[in-house]
């Protein structure tokens, strides 16, 4: 469910940003590989529930600016061998990111 | 659940087909209202059936909602995102509308997006291919291309997409040329990704039924390519 209409997001197309390294004890689907690597910002895709709070039976309210992010794949995984131009997308919410 | 993971492994109930249990006309068990049919029932059956009984004793869910919900099941098929996608391939305007407003274009095309998820379409061109894996769980277009498959949810999958997506294209029958970027789209959260494949050669002038045809699963996840005519 998105909501763009209270939409304020910290971050801007093209902004690089750094994926926090952090693992809470609660739900969250920040993957392991991509905590602490830097990324660039393609598109802010709106306010969306909060999954985190949500899994433990909160109604995850209020919304949070959610940001399509690219890494290079290069910079994700050491030998990375197919190709120097590829990448990586992923849907992350702002509360994980921090500006690079 | 597939059968073999039924019938073997560590979560093995007991469950056996029996020539006693009631069965559709594709074989898969039910019951009929009136009449008990346990025979060959393990655990995980009967304790289905069970939580069933209550759940509709309690008012919980209606008589038929799990019917229902079965029906409305059989009717996502990877044929909806075909019909799309040929759609796509053969009106530009369709394509556009589908890329820049996909979740309205689904739903006015007459799909139903699961969890009311929002759904994003992704073009693969000849300067740029896209993969769609969920590395944490299983999310996908369920609406548009049935249940996932099973290779879809595994471990091999999951973290191979991401680390290797070339290699395993190639598994899939797709190899990419080099200067071809490809962009792995990790999908955990609250959005579905649809992928246009690029359309084949030497489909110019066919029909969108025909069209939809060479548009298989595969290739709307981005793992494979649209089939080519006459390859069938």
């Amino acid at each position: 469910m998105t909501d763009r209409t209270n939409s304020k997001p910290a971050f801007a197309v093209g902004d690089l940003v750094v994926v926090k390294d952090e693992t809470p004890p609660n739900h969250h689907r920040t993957p392991w590989y991509i905590k602490g690597r830097q990324g660039v910002v393609v598109e802010f895709i709106g306010m969306y529930v909060n999954s985190e709070t949500r899994a433990h039976g909160a109604d995850g309210l209020p919304t949070l600016p959610m940001y399509r992010v690219e890494f290079e794949q290069t910079h994700l995984w050491t030998n990375y061998s197919e190709s120097p131009t590829d990448k990586l997308w992923i849907d992350l919410y702002e509360h994980w990111l921090i500006s690079a | 659940m597939s059968d073999n993971h039924d019938q073997g492994g560590f979560y093995d109930t007991g469950w056996r087909p029996s020539r006693h249990v009631h069965r559709d006309e594709e074989g898969r068990p039910h019951d009929h209202p009136g009449i008990q049919e346990d025979t060959g029932l393990g655990v995980r059956a009967s304790r289905a059936l069970a939580i069933h009984e209550l759940l509709v004793e309690k008012g919980v869910i209606g008589e038929r909602e799990v019917d229902e919900m079965m029906e409305s099941w059989s009717e996502r098929v990877p044929a909806n995102g075909s019909t799309l996608v040929a759609k796509a391939w053969s009106d530009p305007e369709f394509k556009k509308q589908l890329l820049e407003n996909p979740k309205e274009t689904v739903i006015e095309s007459g799909f139903v997006p699961e969890h009311n998820a929002d759904i994003v379409v992704l073009e693969n061109t000849d300067d740029v291919h896209y993969m769609v894996v969920c590395t944490l769980c299983s999310c996908y277009p369920t609406a548009l291309l049935g249940p996932p498959p099973d290779w879809y949810k595994s471990f091999s999958y999951r973290s191979r997409a991401v680390t290797e997506p070339r290699q395993v294209m190639s598994e899939f029958g797709l190899e990419l040329k080099d200067e071809t970027e490809v962009r792995v789209v990790d999908s955990n959260s609250e959005l579905r990704f649809l992928v246009i494949p690029r359309r084949p050669e030497q489909t110019e002038g066919w029909s969108v039924k025909q069209l939809a045809e060479l548009v298989n699963r595969n290739s709307m996840i981005g793992v494979a390519s649209a089939t080519k005519p006459g390859a069938k």
